[in-house]
């Protein structure tokens, strides 16, 4: 499972943010091509993306890069990106599964002999891409997660975007729904205020109720409170014990049911409980034991 | 061969960038390099060779180089010298892309 709590957008024309973009310790950093780079300097930051990605060292950070949408300059990005080895491309405004086996055939096109092949995360953002949310999913084996853009969705809809976020309810559990479906990942719109840590903590502590794995981040500082809202609490990782405990001493006894505190232990509740112990394993936060 | 047939700019004045402009340098007059950095007294010989290294690797023999640099890692003035070249009309050679 790879984690993706927390992805940073990071602007692709800017030096000093993209040779700093593995300090901050979030799982995926965006090395963005698209919206953060001035229309006349596309072809720089191309450059200065290629650049970094075969000299920055990102850490543990999984490298994405935020191509331009199918109908600008998603092919010459994809031809100059790819074959400097990013872990995934994170496609913009996908509309429909062509869009995904068009991106598909073109990193194919790209990859080198021997690479690594790269992922693909596509970006819904638009209501024709929330319809069609299950079959981007399932388009290719590539794909590798959904992930919500909340401001030009509702741009779409024709809605005023929310700190409460109303408006965007229906997407969240849509998408989430469809990447569950399709056995990939979920990760939720960015919050945008930069500088309202309370709002960001609701939002996230809402968007991971809801079932999303991560959420995209555009600023350093939301990625700590991103990480609390994600990581498996100690109650948390203290139940998930319990109920394996409980579940392997039932089997021992020759059951496939137990009981914990009162309430049923049945195999939805066992999934839950070792998806917790897994999270908490990958974070180092089990406290030695294995 | 790679030639250019303008002058053309790339980078900023940021922190951590520099900003390089190219133009066509008359034949056999070699690769003239002009250099402002905060960093001249340390770094002026490597973002040199950088720069030259750069021009060589894609075939560029006569041409004029500015370059402003503030604090630029070698990535940067690479991926810089590289979109001023492609600015200034050179065809580059797809690896190095």
């Amino acid at each position: 499972m790879d984690l993706r709590r927390s992805m940073l957008f990071i602007p692709g024309n800017n030096p000093g943010m993209l040779q700093n973009g593995g300090v901050f310790g979030a799982d995926s950093v965006i090395l963005d091509l698209e919206d953060a780079v001035a229309p006349m300097e596309k072809d720089a930051a191309r450059f200065l993306v290629a650049q970094a990605l075969r000299t920055v060292d990102y850490g543990s950070s999984e490298t994405v890069v935020r191509i331009n949408p199918l109908d600008t300059f998603a092919a010459v990005d994809i031809k100059a990106i790819v074959p400097c080895c990013p872990d995934a491309i994170l496609v913009p405004k996908v509309e429909s599964a062509a869009d995904i086996h068009q991106v598909a055939a073109m990193i194919a096109a790209a990859e080198k002999p021997d690479q690594t092949p790269v992922k693909i995360i596509a970006l819904l953002e638009t209501p024709c891409g929330i319809v069609e949310a299950y079959q981007i999913a399932k388009a290719d084996p590539r794909v590798v997660a959904l992930a919500l853009g909340a401001e030009d969705y509702t741009a779409g809809l024709g809605a005023m975007r929310t700190k409460e976020g109303t408006e965007i309810f229906t997407a969240r559990t849509i998408v989430i729904n469809a990447a569950a479906a399709a056995n990939v990942q979920s990760i939720d719109t960015p919050y945008t205020d930069a500088n309202d840590e309370e709002g960001l903590l609701a939002d996230t502590q809402l968007a991971k109720r809801l079932g999303f794995k991560g959420k995209l981040s555009i600023n350093p500082r939301q990625i700590d409170v991103i990480h609390t809202v994600f990581n498996p609490s100690l109650n948390d990782i203290d139940w998930a014990q319990q109920v394996i405990h409980a579940i392997r001493k039932a089997e021992a006894e020759g059951s496939g049911v137990a009981s914990l505190n009162g309430k049923m232990v049945d195999l939805p509740i066992v999934n839950r409980a070792e998806r917790i112990l897994h999270l908490a394993e990958l974070l180092g936060l089990m406290g030695g034991e294995k | 061969m790679a030639s250019i047939t303008k002058t053309a700019q790339a980078g900023t004045l940021e922190s951590s960038d520099v900003m390089i402009t190219v133009a066509p340098g008359n034949q056999g007059s070699g690769i003239v390099i002009e250099l402002e950095s905060i960093v001249l007294a340390q770094y002026g010989e490597d973002i040199k060779i950088i720069l030259e290294k750069t021009m060589k690797e894609q075939g560029v023999t006569d041409i004029y180089i500015k370059a402003v640099d503030r604090g630029a890692l070698d990535c940067t003035i690479c991926a810089r010298t590289l979109a001023a070249l492609s600015r200034a009309g050179a065809v580059l050679k797809e690896a190095i892309i």
